[in-house]
């Protein structure tokens, strides 16, 4: 755990500063816009205390939210990611990887359960940040077609980044 | 109280969401009266500085595009200014006063951030109160209006671009000097809406719409952008109108930031009125 401390502190600047000077200005039609700094939540591994991976979602949310101007957008929806991780992690792996304090990446996971894992997370933290975004705003259709294509671009991104880093 | 405590420690991961949750939410919220959250937007000086940094580095790939627009833009004043002196030599007596300070003043900058794709964009500047930017100043380009300061601090400031339904505009349709309200539609980068035109007035698709001067940010005769458009929504006396804005939001990169030296008299004086 200790070991993998440089290794997360990088990971979490390079993905927010990858968020927000690269992904936040692909702007096809405005209707695409992938979130992927979620990887980090997803990466942390599954032993991690509750209050710990509660902080980091705040955390990560809340710079996001600074530098896209949003305060409070980014960070709830990274905070209830936090909070149903343990569940979604439960739901799509087994026992002895659980308890096991691997980062549960692509390699540990097995593809499988790494594409579950990954869908479920992106589209319960799209969801809670679309609707938040759009919130004093009509266009229920509108807003769940961004919502889906989004979400697919960020499944797409986060898959092919696991490829890149840890093809070993 | 004891068994408080003990629940609280058996269900602290649940209390934390919640905690955490509610605070977001609130954040959320109290964004909308949006000068509050000062601290909490990228004119914090930190967040500039990485998007500064990255801009710098940005700029070199848009170089060509940019002394295009600027010498056409050079073209264009020296142009009017030609014209100006002409009228000068024709009418001699309507000399401008040079006594008086200017009623607008521009100060340059540029684009650091800039989104075109959320329902709310805001645009960050490398210009803030140490260059003598402050809120409520108005940011054009050489297209045509682009947004209003709201947040600055010492070397970066926010503000509201068009594209953001909180900012509405007095505009005005420039050939029969009607006035309304532009606002974003919410659906399209290029587009926005121009309300509480009277439907008896005559419009014409093309016509232009500009600033109208109401609002002490803006210059009048800014341009905004041209009808594309128009209809009457049924049960109303006003015409429903499509504007394509004449600013590009996505190629954006140098502005001018507009002070009005006169705003604070102005809004002094139109006080006295609402005071009765």
């Amino acid at each position: 755990m200790i070991k993998d401390l440089g290794k997360y502190v990088i990971m979490f600047v390079v993905l927010v500063l990858v968020q927000v000077l690269i992904l936040n200005n692909i702007q096809v039609s405005g209707l695409i816009n992938p979130y992927i700094y979620i990887l980090f939540i997803l990466l942390l591994p599954f032993t991690i205390p509750g209050y710990l991976l509660l902080g980091l979602s705040f955390l990560l949310g809340i710079t996001v939210d600074i530098f896209n101007n949003t305060p409070g957008i980014h960070a709830g929806a990274t905070v209830l990611l936090g909070f149903l991780r343990p569940a979604i992690a439960q739901l799509v792996s087994s026992r002895e990887i659980l308890e096991k304090g691997n980062m549960p990446n692509l390699t540990h996971l097995g593809f499988a359960s790494f594409l579950k894992y990954t869908v479920i997370a992106v589209l319960i933290h799209h969801l809670f940040l679309f609707y938040a975004e759009s919130f004093s705003f009509g266009g229920f259709f509108e807003t769940f077609i961004r919502y889906i294509i989004s979400s697919i671009f960020s499944i797409l991104i986060i898959l092919g980044s696991q490829f890149i880093v840890f093809k070993s | 109280m004891r068994s408080l405590f003990r629940f609280l420690a058996r269900n602290y991961f649940l209390m934390m969401f919640l905690a955490l949750e509610v605070i977001s939410v609130v954040l959320m919220v109290s964004f909308n009266n949006y000068q509050r959250v000062t601290f909490l937007n990228s004119s914090n000086s930190m967040f500039g500085e990485v998007y500064e940094r990255f801009s710098t580095m940005d700029d070199y790939f848009s170089l060509g595009r940019t002394n295009a627009r600027l010498s056409a833009e050079n073209a264009s004043l020296r142009k009017q200014l030609y014209a100006r002196i002409a009228n000068q030599e024709k009418y001699p007596i309507n000399r401008p006063d040079t006594v008086e300070a200017p009623a607008y003043i521009f100060t340059s900058a540029k684009v650091i951030s800039n989104s075109a794709n959320k329902q709310f964009n805001y645009i960050t500047l490398n210009k803030g109160s140490r260059q003598g930017i402050k809120p409520d100043m108005g940011i054009i380009n050489d297209q045509g209006v682009v947004g209003v300061i709201t947040n600055v601090s010492p070397n970066f400031s926010t503000g509201l671009s068009i594209l953001n339904k909180r900012l509405g505009i007095p505009a005005k349709i420039s050939k029969i000097n009607y006035f309304g309200n532009l606002v974003w539609d919410g659906e399209h980068y290029n587009t926005a809406d121009l309300k509480e035109i009277p439907f008896h007035i005559i419009v014409n698709v093309g016509d232009t719409i500009v600033t109208s001067g109401y609002s002490n940010v803006f210059p009048e005769g800014i341009m905004i952008g041209t009808i594309t458009k128009f209809d009457v929504e049924s049960g109303t006396n006003f015409y429903n109108i499509k504007v394509e804005l004449s600013t590009n939001f996505k190629t954006l990169k140098y502005v001018e930031v507009v002070q009005n030296t006169k705003r604070a008299e102005l809004i002094k004086l139109e006080s006295n009125n609402t005071g009765e």
